[in-house]
């Protein structure tokens, strides 16, 4: 919550002052990746366009509810902002001419299904088995409605509902609804991992990073239009209107096996205090979110919630063996830190919530599906998404371990194993069970607001 | 949608790296179709990972790209590990004429799959100077520094892959052998110790 009262101020301050050139158009750019609203609840409504026409007034009459950068920042909080994604396929049904989707890059265009074996997403996570209709050609766009909490998420569900009635060939394919589980303190999910610890600072936002945070990164890393870590924004969409101010953002669907997860700590602890060890050797944080490598052998609560300290860690000076930190932990691979060169290259924005019942304590699993519905936003897909996946999550020889990819989020089929550097004697776990399995993911464009209105309108189509 | 192995490839689980093994390789230059980001993927074989790529030369650029070769041995005597990234084992620049042509034959052999470490050996080739051999090569493209598919496509278009790979000391990395020759020599210095 701190880092959102920090935006709040932050921003009201950025709408002043902006002479500079390269300054952050934030009343151009939608909220999304830019400040989290304080939404306990969502829903997300897969669209299919049937009729360009009918997609482009669908789209017209939603503009001026889409949130803005801006719009976050001010102490008037509107109870409801929108998000705007579309696919590839859904660029063209809104009837975008092919000489404008042919300057999209080449995995946008393919669509993350086409993609799923270079991410590593096979066996049980493959696109055949995904649910929500999200591996169809006709899946166009994405709305994402956030509300402070459930009734009002059913109040924006079914106006939005009656505004779809009025839209000729608009239908949703599917739709996900989304709350904070308890407790609703800190963020965390359903395994009871405490969540965004550690998130890239956009330069020009002047929010400060936290210690181990790393510098602030360029926006062009995020958002087209801007320079970014290499240089000047270079290669982008065209036209310009349509791509400036935009993002690409991958979305994944992730069930969470809470009972397995669980089933799996008692079997390789006897007490609660070795149970939370295991599940800190398999995320690389105690589920309160204290770092392994600042707390190896004990949890420290208040360290895990002390935002000023638990990112300010490394890992090649500080736990380069892993005897803190497991070399293929979750948060080792997400982000190696100094082990890895060319970071600020592979930032990444994640955005997400929990979706599905808790499953409470004690209690067997009940065979109802939960888990977490997450974006990861960026400017070049194949550059830092698809990387994390192919480099870093899914593959077996990360760090040279053999046969190991992520714990918790990497494709498990019961063959990988697990080291858990130790001395005298490392621990080897074999045949890790799978705890997620994906359910769903696409590729969605982002797009201004200048640019949704471009969309909206029929200029280039 | 392809029903290829569900695993990237990796070191065969049971191997004996004290053995020399030899390995044929297929025209495509893999065994079974793995998509990386950029690509078909090749394998790792007794020899590693590698690659060899041959371009024609931009007439009358001869001198110029032998030249490098005493820029590269500067950047290495100042930094030795300037190329940590790429993994090198070994690498071998050589030109060749055929006929009235002069080509460049830049040849690879390292531990990480080219597809994975493209744009950080993009960066690495800007950062030390490497980029430029590349401009003096026929078809390589203007905007490879902002470009990074057109430089991989380049790449991909003049490789060749190997139909045979041999490893004396087959699969193990650099890091291993490093690692292997460090712990040599703290037991020579141990056993000194115990005289």
């Amino acid at each position: 919550m701190g880092i959102l009262q920090q935006s709040h101020g932050i921003l009201g301050d950025l709408i002043e002052r902006r002479e500079e050139p390269d300054s952050l158009e934030l009343d151009d750019i939608q909220h999304f990746l830019m400040a989290r609203p304080p939404a306990l609840a969502a829903r997300y409504e897969f669209l299919t366009f049937k009729r360009s026409a009918g997609g482009r007034a669908w789209l017209a009459g939603l503009i001026d509810k889409v949130g803005t950068a801006k719009g976050v920042g001010t102490s008037i909080l509107d109870s409801r902002w929108v998000t705007i994604g579309l696919t590839w396929n859904g660029l063209g049904a809104l009837g975008v001419a092919d000489a404008i989707l042919a300057t999209f890059p080449e995995e946008f265009r393919q669509g993350m299904a086409a993609r799923a074996d270079i991410l590593g997403l096979t066996g049980a996570n493959q696109p055949d088995r995904w649910a929500d209709r999200l591996s169809s050609p006709n899946l166009h766009a994405i709305a994402i409605l956030f509300a402070r909490d459930v009734a009002e998420r059913e109040r924006c569900q079914q106006e939005h509902a009656n505004y779809l009635a009025q839209c000729d060939g608009v239908e949703v394919l599917s739709a996900l609804d989304l709350e904070a589980i308890p407790p609703f303190d800190y963020a965390h999910e359903h395994f009871g991992y405490r969540d965004r610890l550690s998130q890239p600072v956009i330069e020009g936002t002047r929010v400060e990073p936290t210690p181990g945070s790393g510098p602030p990164i360029k926006a062009g890393e995020f958002f087209l239009g801007y320079p970014d870590e290499k240089g000047p924004a270079a290669g982008m969409p065209q036209p310009e209107t349509l791509s400036r101010n935009g993002s690409y953002v991958a979305y994944l669907k992730m069930e969470e096996h809470v009972g397995a997860f669980r089933d799996f700590l008692r079997a390789h602890g006897e007490t609660p205090e070795q149970q939370e060890l295991i599940a800190a050797k398999l995320m690389g944080r105690w589920r309160s979110g204290a770092p392994l490598v600042l707390a190896p052998d004990q949890d420290d609560p208040t360290l895990g919630a002390d935002s000023q300290r638990t990112n300010d860690f490394n890992y090649a000076k500080m736990d380069p063996h892993g005897y803190g930190c497991p070399l293929g932990a979750h948060i080792r691979r997400m982000n190696p830190r100094d082990t890895a060169v060319n970071m600020n290259r592979r930032k990444m924005i994640r955005r997400g919530g929990t979706y599905g019942p808790p499953l409470p304590e004690g209690m067997p699993d009940d065979g109802v599906e939960r888990g977490i519905a997450a974006f990861v936003g960026c400017a070049s897909l194949v550059r830092q998404f698809e990387f994390a996946m192919n480099v870093w999550a899914n593959d077996p020889n990360f760090h040279e371990l053999g046969n190991e990819r992520d714990p918790i989020f990497g494709t498990q089929d019961g063959s990988f194993d697990m080291t858990i550097p130790k001395r005298p004697i490392r621990k080897k776990i074999k045949g890790l069970p799978a705890f997620t399995t994906i359910r769903g993911g696409a590729y969605f464009f982002l797009p201004g607001i200048r640019a949704l209105r471009y969309l909206a309108s029929s200029v280039g189509h | 949608m392809a029903t290829v192995a569900t695993e990237t490839p990796s070191i065969p689980k049971e191997i004996d790296s004290t053995k020399p093994q030899a390995m044929a390789i297929p025209k495509e230059g893999y065994f079974e179709l793995q998509n990386g980001r950029y690509g078909p993927v090749y394998p790792r074989t007794p020899a590693c990972y590698g690659f060899t790529i041959i371009a024609k030369i931009k007439p009358g650029r001869e001198d110029a790209i032998r030249a490098y070769g005493k820029t590269i041995q500067g950047a290495i005597a100042d930094l030795p590990d300037a190329l940590a990234t790429l993994k090198l084992h070994y690498l071998r620049w050589v030109l060749f004429d055929i006929g009235k042509d002069t080509y460049f034959m830049y040849q690879g052999i390292f531990d990480t799959d080219f597809d994975k470490y493209t744009e950080d050996a993009v960066a690495l080739f800007t950062k030390y100077g490497v980029n430029t051999v590349f401009e003096n090569l026929e078809g390589f493209p203007e905007d490879w520094k902002t470009n990074v598919p057109a430089f991989v496509k380049f790449v991909r278009e003049h490789q060749r892959p190997s139909f045979l790979e041999y490893g004396e000391y087959p699969y193990v990395t650099a890091d291993e052998i490093k690692k292997a020759l460090k712990l040599k020599a703290a037991f020579s210095g141990m056993l000194d110790l115990m005289q």
